[in-house]
């Protein structure tokens, strides 16, 4: 439980963090809480030979309104989204799953820019910003470039990030009023990544779905966005063929893998009872 | 006397003796991070040690190449089993009568086991060095099932005693074979079985699990090669004994072996043995002539050092149509994993697992356990229990709720048919145990009261109903649990450890001014010793706990004990304690009588000094007995005040309980919900209630992660699973249910105090509990035995195979 040796860096500004991981190439990478990245360098799954230190740069952080748009930056804890008034209010899907993320000292050191960007279908927060259709700003050498979250995972610990780049801030459209939300985490403790998880989005018109985004938690190689669920309940009222029909579509495309938390067919199930849960509670609210 | 004299009751309070509620002494310290444990002690010059382990199950070692790493700056060591064969020391003897690897000789036998040692300036160094020793394997067929070791065709393990067909404990049928052990008459029981009208026979694994203390296993080694004295500080539930066995293995004479447990975090069993870390670095030690410290990290913890439990069970009751037992037999099928290191006593091969017939009158029994080898982590050892009785209490108390399944009768009622009564105690069971003394009825039905037992069944039964009608999806389960315990091992008539009697031991001291000092052969790990062993010698002397010391863990000081765990130390050295100050409170009574000049046989003992018979107002308090024992000749009497005991129990004790668990269960997701727990714990006379409250709460909390989740898990290849605490239960308090606790008091007969122990008790009668309480919630649909770890998948699966997914 000992790291190999890698040499510390902690820039003060992007345009260095940015020269830094651009000259240092595939050996560095960005260091936000290190509750992901000190761990697997800890077993020696990770070896960076370099950490770049994002904590010293002051506009990495905090949560503002532009326009209709939320942007959070990248190195905004998870304590700290759970205590921001402007997103209690705007998108409260974000405290709802930050206060199932793991536990208080990690939320109090862990970023939404690292949970994002790392790559671990196990994150809770990649699934949420898939149903905020939310967008990843990133620098790099070549400056900035927008990702859609929805574009951005390719499989486990592969993202759209290209060797010197990295995340700045994260983009939440704006949502409509009386939107319903839901987050149903399953884990088998606190501090334990999902079983199975959804998240969803909604609206409601006249006791009818109007729109709906779902997304699944670490039932796959990256989180999976749920397009044909979300389809499936889209002009019901919620009744119990249209949630079993879409709880069957969102387990049709989990695949699991087998661990401690249970048989890839038990995750996958939990997945589907997930989806109808949040639903559920999501429509309720809306 | 006058106003200000304090009355009786204010002399006896100001003791702080037996059944105060003490605060614990030691808590001042460890709640402000002022513990000293043996990772916090730095001796100058001192190097660390770390482990190149095995990454196979099963494999020959065909080269191990160290230059690389002995290169790399900052390295002193790389020691392999070739270094250590010269020494004799590439295997050591365990507490079972096994050898164990200390470093892998040409063959590794778990994944994970230790193959080099490497000793370096820091830590840092050290790992880096690890990564590059070159171990070249070559992979063999690995052995996980144990139901396969003794196979025609089964690999051979333990190439080491091939042909020693001659074990420990008698004749081996194969080479994975380690002991066969047969308890009772195994004739009477297959006459009960072959015309019993009624029959139960199921197969109950108590699954691989380890006791996970919060600290790891440590140690630090330092040899004076001048003086040629070893010191080891470690954390050790028996210091003593690791001292007697450094001194055999290592040739230097036992006065020149210190050995010093400092504060330990948690032991549960996991502290008893000896383990490779603990060799290397003396061996390393010696070799360097430098301190070295080992720290296990906790990856290593889990995956090598102890395991607990991994029992298959096959157990089979006998009764009448109307629910009298007639008799039991039991099966054991035992994975020992590459090495037998049960720390047992030496001639109980699979523990007190006799104690099986629990707390019912059975009049006939047979127990039959075989050992084997398979390609695991070795261990055995008992997690917060006496030896095995987890395992045997696990057993009866499955049992008893599949044959109440089967009769359609209450569980309850099945076990209140079938106790011990009271007036039979002392009662000898079928597999020669002598009980001393218990109430079972009395706690029974103090417990179900309590809890409402029969309102609950029919709540239950509504909800059953409404299960039944699909308007929830949830099931509601009780469990219901009665254990008979057997702890204070043990009487050396038939408990040893390598050879030592199980006595233990305390040496009193009484200062000139009346403060004392108390040095006991346990150890504590976090229960509580000086705090308790200070209100026994209270009670017994009249000296106020708090101008008590209590002092464990080093050899040099303390007495010859054999240590702590088995839930011995309050029988056995708690005997000591009241013995040691028996024979002070002797000789007080003497120099008593000299000062008040009468004839001892003329005194009383009150409170806290002695008193002329009569003459309340004619007394001496024990200060000045204390003053006058050091500072006044007495005819005929040494000065001084002090003694010592060795107490040998002439018996076990046996503490027994009630507990009650109501459980709610989603059978759509398989999470399972406590929604009330009740533990009514009987340990004879109570210390400290506080104290005893906090070991039930803690001892219910590991029953109900073994219980619910906790598990060490091999895939067929041998590889360990979720050795890490993301995998591995720990409940959290937000996991851990309310505990409700309750007593009653049936003190031992045998016991100078009447005490009988209380830590391993919540978790002996817990995890039986949970299971029945998951068990009994899925039983209405069929369901007759569902294997532990009840962990959501399992529980899901378990509906999901009895068809309860298919109207969701
Ligand atoms: C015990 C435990 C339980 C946990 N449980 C959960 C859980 O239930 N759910 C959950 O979602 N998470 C969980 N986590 C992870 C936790 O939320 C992490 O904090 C989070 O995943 C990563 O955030 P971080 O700021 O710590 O990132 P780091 O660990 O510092 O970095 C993670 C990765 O992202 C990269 N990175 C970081 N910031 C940026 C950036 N701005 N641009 C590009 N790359 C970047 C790093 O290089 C690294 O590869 C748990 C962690 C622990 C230790």
């Amino acid at each position: 439980m000992i790291p190999g040796a890698f040499t510390y860096h902690r820039p003060k500004s992007i345009d260095e963090a940015a020269a830094l991981l651009t000259s240092l190439g595939e050996e560095a990478r960005p260091l936000a809480g290190g509750h992901s990245l000190i761990p697997m360098m800890k077993l020696r799954m990770a070896t960076p030979e370099h950490l770049v230190d994002l904590a010293g740069i002051p506009e990495l952080k905090g949560v503002c309104q532009n326009g209709g748009d939320i942007i959070i930056g990248a190195m905004t804890t998870q304590a700290e989204l759970i205590a921001s008034e402007l997103l209690a209010a705007q998108v409260p899907i974000l405290r709802e799953t930050s206060l199932v993320i793991a536990d208080p000292q990690i939320r109090y050191c862990g970023t939404l820019g690292g949970n994002v960007a790392n790559g671990d279908p196990g994150n809770d927060m990649p699934a949420v910003m898939m149903t905020l259709d939310a967008r990843y700003t990133i620098v790099g050498e070549k400056g900035r470039r927008v990702i859609p979250s929805r574009e951005f995972y390719q499989g486990a610990y592969y993202t759209a990030l290209e060797p010197g780049e990295f995340l700045v801030s994260v983009t939440i459209p704006a949502l409509p009023d009386g939107h319903g939300f839901a987050y149903e985490k399953m884990k088998r403790k606190v501090g334990d990544y999902a079983t199975a998880a959804a998240a969803v989005v909604l609206t409601k018109k006249d006791g009818v779905i109007a729109t709906c985004a779902l997304a699944l938690t670490n039932v796959g190689d990256t989180a999976l966005f749920a397009e044909e669920a979300a389809q499936i309940l889209i002009g019901s009222r919620l009744d119990a063929a249209s949630l079993a029909r879409a709880a069957a579509a969102a387990e049709a495309i989990a695949a699991p893998a087998t661990d401690g938390r249970g048989t890839a067919a038990y995750r996958t199930s939990i997945a589907g009872v997930m989806v109808a849960r949040a639903v559920r509670r999501a429509f309720e609210r809306a | 006397m006058n106003d200000l004299t304090p009355t009786k009751e204010q002399r006896e309070a100001r003791l702080e003796g037996m059944g105060c509620k003490r605060k614990r002494v030691e808590d001042i310290r460890f709640t402000q991070g002022k513990g000293n444990y043996v990772d916090d002690i730095k001796l100058p010059g001192m190097l660390f040690g770390d482990f190149v382990r095995s990454t196979y199950a099963h494999a020959r070692i065909k080269r191990i190449d160290t230059s690389k790493a002995k290169a790399l700056p900052g390295v002193r060591a790389v020691l392999t089993a070739d270094d250590l064969k010269p020494l004799n020391l590439h295997y050591m003897p365990t507490l079972a009568g096994d050898v164990a690897a200390v470093l892998a000789d040409e063959k590794v036998l778990f994944q994970n086991q230790e193959v080099a040692f490497v000793v370096a300036d820091d830590r840092y160094i050290a790992a880096d060095a690890i990564e590059l020793v070159e171990v070249e394997y070559e992979e063999l067929e690995p052995l996980t099932n144990p139901f396969k070791a003794m196979d025609a065709d089964a690999p051979l393990l333990r190439e080491d005693i091939k042909g020693k067909m001659e074990g420990a404990h008698g004749p081996r049928k194969h080479y994975n074979h380690i002991f066969n052990w047969q308890v009772g008459d195994r004739e009477a029981a297959d006459d009960i079985f072959a015309s019993a009208p009624v029959k139960t026979k199921d197969t109950y694994w108590y699954h691989r699990t380890h006791p996970s203390p919060l600290e790891t296993c440590q140690s630090l080694a330092s040899y004076d090669k001048v003086t040629g004295h070893l010191t080891i500080y470690g954390t050790f539930q028996a210091p003593h004994v690791v001292r007697t066995v450094v001194s055999m293995l290592s040739g230097i004479p036992e006065s020149k072996v210190h050995v010093i447990a400092p504060d330990i975090g948690g032991g549960f069993g996991n502290k008893v043995g000896v383990y490779p870390g603990y060799v290397c670095s003396i061996v390393a030690s010696i070799v360097l002539g430098k301190p070295v410290k080992w720290v296990e990290d906790r990856m290593e913890n889990l995956s090598t050092t102890s395991f607990a439990r991994d029992y298959h069970m096959t157990t089979e009751l006998a009764s009448t149509q109307d629910g009298k037992i007639l008799g039991m037999r039991c099966y054991v099928l035992a994975d020992h994993g590459a090495f037998d290191a049960c720390a047992d006593p030496t001639k109980w091969p699979a523990g007190f697992m006799n104690i099986c017939t629990g707390s019912y009158g059975i009049p006939v029994a047979h127990l039959e356990v075989d050992g084997v080898y398979t390609n695991k982590a070795s261990g055995g050892v008992a997690y917060r229990c006496s030896f095995r009785v987890t395992e045997a209490v696990y057993a009866i108390e499955r049992a008893v709720e599949v044959l109440a399944q089967k009769l359609g009768m209450d569980s309850a009622d099945l076990r209140l048919k079938n106790f011990i009564r009271r007036e039979q105690f002392p009662y000898k069971s079928a597999l020669g145990w002598e009980y001393d003394s218990g109430d079972y009825h009395l706690a029974m039905n103090k417990a179900m009261e309590a809890v409402g037992y029969r309102q609950l069944r029919a709540e239950q039964a509504e909800k059953r109903a409404a299960f039944q009608r699909g308007e929830t999806r949830e099931v509601m389960g009780i469990g219901v649990s009665f254990f008979t315990e057997i702890v204070g091992a043990g009487p050396s008539k038939n408990c040893d450890i390598l050879g030592v009697g199980m006595f233990d031991s305390c040496e009193i001291r009484i200062h000139p001014t009346g403060s004392a000092i108390a040095r006991m052969g346990t150890k504590s790990q976090g229960q509580g010793h000086e705090t308790t062993y200070a209100q026994i010698v209270a009670t017994e002397l009249g000296i106020p706990a708090d101008q008590i010391q209590v002092e464990e863990g080093n050899t040099d000081t303390a007495p010859y004990g054999l240590g702590t765990y088995g839930s011995r130390s309050t029988p056995v050295a708690g005997a000591a304690i009241a013995m040691a100050s028996r024979k002070i409170r002797a000789k007080m009574q003497m120099i008593a009588a000299h000062l008040l000049e009468v004839h001892h046989n003329d005194l009383d003992w009150d409170i806290d000094g002695y008193q002329v018979k009569g003459l309340p107002e004619k007394r001496i308090g024990v200060k000045e007995i204390a003053w006058a024992a050091y500072h006044q000749p007495i005819p005929n009497l040494e000065p001084g005040l002090e003694a010592v005991n060795y107490y040998d129990p002439p018996n076990m004790t046996y503490p027994f309980g009630a507990y009650f668990c109501v459980m709610d269960i989603d059978v759509d997701t398989g999470a399972a919900k406590v929604r009330r727990f009740y533990a009514l714990d009987d340990c004879g006379t109570r210390i400290n209630p506080m104290i005893i409250e906090g070991q039930v709460h803690g001892g219910l909390t590991e029953a109900f992660a073994v219980a619910m989740g906790q598990e060490i898990r091999y895939d067929a290849a041998g590889n360990v699973m979720g050795a890490s605490f993301m995998d591995f239960f720990v409940p959290t308090a937000v996991e851990t249910p309310h505990w409700e606790t309750d007593f009653t008091v049936t003190p031992s007969p045998h016991h100078p105090i009447g005490a009988k122990g209380v830590g391993e008790s919540p978790h002996v009668g817990g995890v039986p509990c949970f299971s029945n309480a998951v068990n009994d919630a899925l039983s209405f649909c069929g369901s007759v035995h569902i294997d532990m770890p009840h962990d959501a998948w399992r529980i899901w699966e378990a509906a999901e195979k009895l068809g309860l997914h298919k109207a969701a």
